[in-house]
């Protein structure tokens, strides 16, 4: 009698995924709410949606109105236009007898003949993979570490704090220009490289110490003493609850991964075959910084991008800050 | 406040070793060896080769290596540079850590006063468009691509306008027939110059801080006549003396090849210190004590300059601190952009160059000179804030 009484009450309450389920959404659209209340977050996101629509555009346009000879952003070449680099063929060109207006080449080419737009758009996805690469290994990281040594606490903790405080203050930049240049660095390389020296060092110490607020709430003791084992106790009670966090950190880390590929593509130490930071490289190599003016084509597209990409994480970040910490809401 | 000090100084030294440790394994990572060069040379018989790896040690233990590797750093011996044949490491290193330390600390400070007061005035003034434009081109100059924004100042300020130089440390056609009696080419020239204003840079701050050390228990009126007044004749008399002498245009030549990079670091930096400082002051204009000391009826600039920003300027000297390895970083690309012959584009170009010695030592005052910048910064801290006595 007592056993059917169990299974009818567990038939009619809905499972628990679904449950969870309904949860999150509830947590979502309110986080939402107020995520929306900020134009900053919201301008930070326009922007994001924007570079991912140029990213996702290329291969379609490759595929389609693109001819892979002329618009290869590596190989690439127009025979039809005399002389590289050619401003933007939309613009007027008052001394050039041979102009006429098409939207051939949107951005103009390069030294070498390429399509700086076609170039603009296909770095737009590395910088996306990096970035979220990067930012993924370092939330594993930083949230496992910080769930771990905030729940053990003692030996566990002091370890992993020193090593943080040894990587937080080690020259970021100094080292990856080193270790790029002493081993052959390609994307993959840098996104973890990165990742996990992010991941060690300052986020975890943040996210550490809001799992430590975490871990004295009442629903954690009730959970040990049901006779949770400690790996479940971390893993379900614990971490779900450093997410948000984590998500915050992730932008973060997307900022400064972007930021960091594009420095040393720059001084030409990734073994890369096109970036943003290259670009402004190649313009820079071939001498034409001091023509700025007149070959804004050149520098111009690809600092404003990376700015902009990394503005926009950056800003999202700020917002999400407010959605995790109501403490910085508005009263 | 000492114990504090010494246990600072301690996790320092702990980390430097751990640093040291890491570039240690990086060093040993690297396939091969010096010797693979002799690979390449027909010419050198294989022994030379194996007398080679034995009188550089190379065939010791990993332990023995890493023990010789830490003492060699104690005593200062980086090996010699590849591609500045027979000049020391340590010698090199010498000659361009304090380049780079004038520009970062010069840079860090403005950024700080320029980003504080800014911060402050934004606080003050809620609302409308000026505090919106304010974030707007703060986020934008903290984000910004520092190698591009560098390129865009030379550009601007270098190329177009010619009122600055383009980059590097001096300008070699003046250096050429510049007379210093007993030194022949530029660069020792450049050292010399550069040595004497260091100097007096130094002693003009010893003078300012014992002038604020003195003149702290006036009354208030007296004091800032006092300081205003010192702080005009300390800056007098250096430039006064460096205009005399017969060196003078050259220090010119040298402040004006610093300008560029400082105005960048500044420009890219103050952002971060101007928004932190803006939301810490919002927050404490909430306290109690402001009204109170509003209540009492004092005028709203000592409330804003005595009892708000001076409470609100300890988390962001904290900000300053967390900044640190990102600014020291900044300073590296900027170097680099502006030909600065400091420690950014000396590693840069060791690396490129594949000159290893170098490589490994610049990264090894790098660190220390991020680790030394900690250092001071906590025990400036202890000092700002009494609650710091353990």
């Amino acid at each position: 009698m007592n056993m059917t009484v169990q299974t009818s009450s567990v038939d009619t309450a809905p499972p628990l995924w679904q449950m969870r389920l309904k949860l999150a959404l509830k947590n979502f659209k309110s986080g939402w709410a107020i995520f929306k209340e900020n134009p900053i977050g919201i301008i930070g996101l326009v922007l994001i949606v924007f570079f991912a629509l140029l990213a996702a555009l290329h291969p379609i346009l490759m595929a389609t109105a693109w001819e892979p000879a002329v618009y290869d952003p590596i190989t690439g070449y127009d025979f039809e236009i005399l002389i590289h680099p050619s401003p933007p063929t939309w613009i007027p060109q008052p001394d050039n007898p041979m102009w006429e207006f098409s939207f051939r080449h949107v951005l103009g080419t390069d030294p070498l003949g390429r399509d700086v737009l076609s170039q603009l758009m296909f770095s737009t996805r590395s910088e996306f993979l990096l970035g979220v690469g990067a930012a993924l290994v370092t939330v594993l990281i930083a949230t496992t570490i910080g769930a771990v040594a905030a729940y053990y606490g003692g030996l566990v903790d002091m370890i992993f704090m020193r090593i943080a405080d040894v990587v937080y203050m080690l020259p970021f930049i100094a080292l990856l220009i080193v270790l790029s240049s002493l081993f052959d660095f390609e994307l993959i390389h840098l996104a973890l490289v990165y990742g996990v020296l992010a991941g060690f060092g300052g986020t975890t110490i943040v996210i550490k110490s809001q799992a430590l607020t975490i871990k004295v709430k009442a629903y954690i003791e009730a959970a040990r003493i049901a006779g949770g084992n400690d790996l479940h106790i971390i893993f379900t009670h614990l971490v779900p609850n450093l997410l948000p966090l984590s998500f915050l950190y992730m932008m973060f880390t997307v900022t400064g991964a972007i930021f960091s590929e594009a420095v040393l593509s720059f001084f030409g130490l990734l073994d890369i075959r096109m970036s943003w930071g290259l670009m402004i490289q190649t313009a820079q190599a071939a001498g034409y910084l001091l023509n700025s003016w007149k070959y804004w084509y050149l520098m111009f597209p690809s600092g404003v991008a990376i700015t902009l990409l990394c503005a926009a994480f950056y800003l999202v970040g700020r917002a999400l800050d407010e959605v995790v910490n109501p403490r910085l809401r508005k009263r | 406040m000492g114990k504090y000090i010494l246990k600072r100084v301690g996790q320092i030294l702990v980390t430097l070793l751990i640093f040291q440790t890491l570039l240690f394994v990086i060093l040993t990572a690297l396939p091969g060896d010096v010797t693979n060069r002799m690979l390449t040379n027909p010419d050198i018989p294989p022994e030379v080769r194996e007398r080679t790896r034995q009188a550089l040690g190379l065939d010791d233990p990993v332990l023995i290596q890493y023990g010789r590797w830490l003492g060699n750093f104690l005593t200062g011996n980086l090996g010699v540079s590849y591609s500045e044949y027979p000049k020391p490491v340590i010698d090199i290193l010498l000659e361009r850590i304090p380049r780079t330390v004038v520009l970062f600390l010069t840079a860090s400070i403005v950024q700080f006063v320029v980003g504080f007061t800014t911060g402050r005035a934004l606080a003050w003034r809620r609302g409308g468009f000026f505090e919106y434009g304010s974030t707007v081109v703060g986020v934008t100059l903290y984000t910004v691509f520092t190698p591009w924004f560098g390129l865009m100042m030379i550009f601007i300020f270098g190329a177009r306008l010619r009122w600055l130089p383009l980059g590097k440390f001096l300008d070699p056609v003046i250096w050429r027939n510049a007379e210093i009696t007993g030194l022949a080419d530029s660069a020792s020239k450049g050292n010399y110059v550069f040595t004497r204003m260091l100097l007096t840079a130094s002693i003009a701050v010893v003078l300012w801080l014992l002038l604020t050390i003195f003149t702290r228990n006036m009354s208030t009126r007296r004091r800032n006549r006092a300081r205003l007044g010192g702080t005009f004749l300390i800056l007098a008399t250096a430039v006064g003396i460096w205009a005399a002498s017969e060196i003078g245009y050259l220090a010119w030549d040298i402040v004006k090849h610093m300008i560029l990079p400082v105005v960048t670091i500044t420009l890219v930096g103050f952002a971060g210190t101007m928004l932190l400082t803006r939301q810490t002051m919002l927050e404490t204009l909430r306290e109690d004590y402001i009204q109170t000391a509003r209540a009492k009826g004092l005028p709203e600039k000592v409330v804003r300059d005595k009892h708000a920003a001076r409470n609100a300027m300890l988390p962001v000297f904290t900000g300053l601190i967390i900044n640190l390895p990102g600014a020291i970083s900044g300073g590296i690309i900027t170097e680099t952009i502006f030909s600065w012959p400091g420690m950014g584009i000396t590693l840069l170009n060791a690396t490129t160059s594949e000159d290893i010695p170098l490589v490994m030592g610049t990264l090894s005052f790098i660190g220390l000179l991020t680790l030394t910048a900690h250092l001071v910064a906590d025990v400036t801290y202890a000092f700002l804030d009494p609650r710091i006595r353990y």
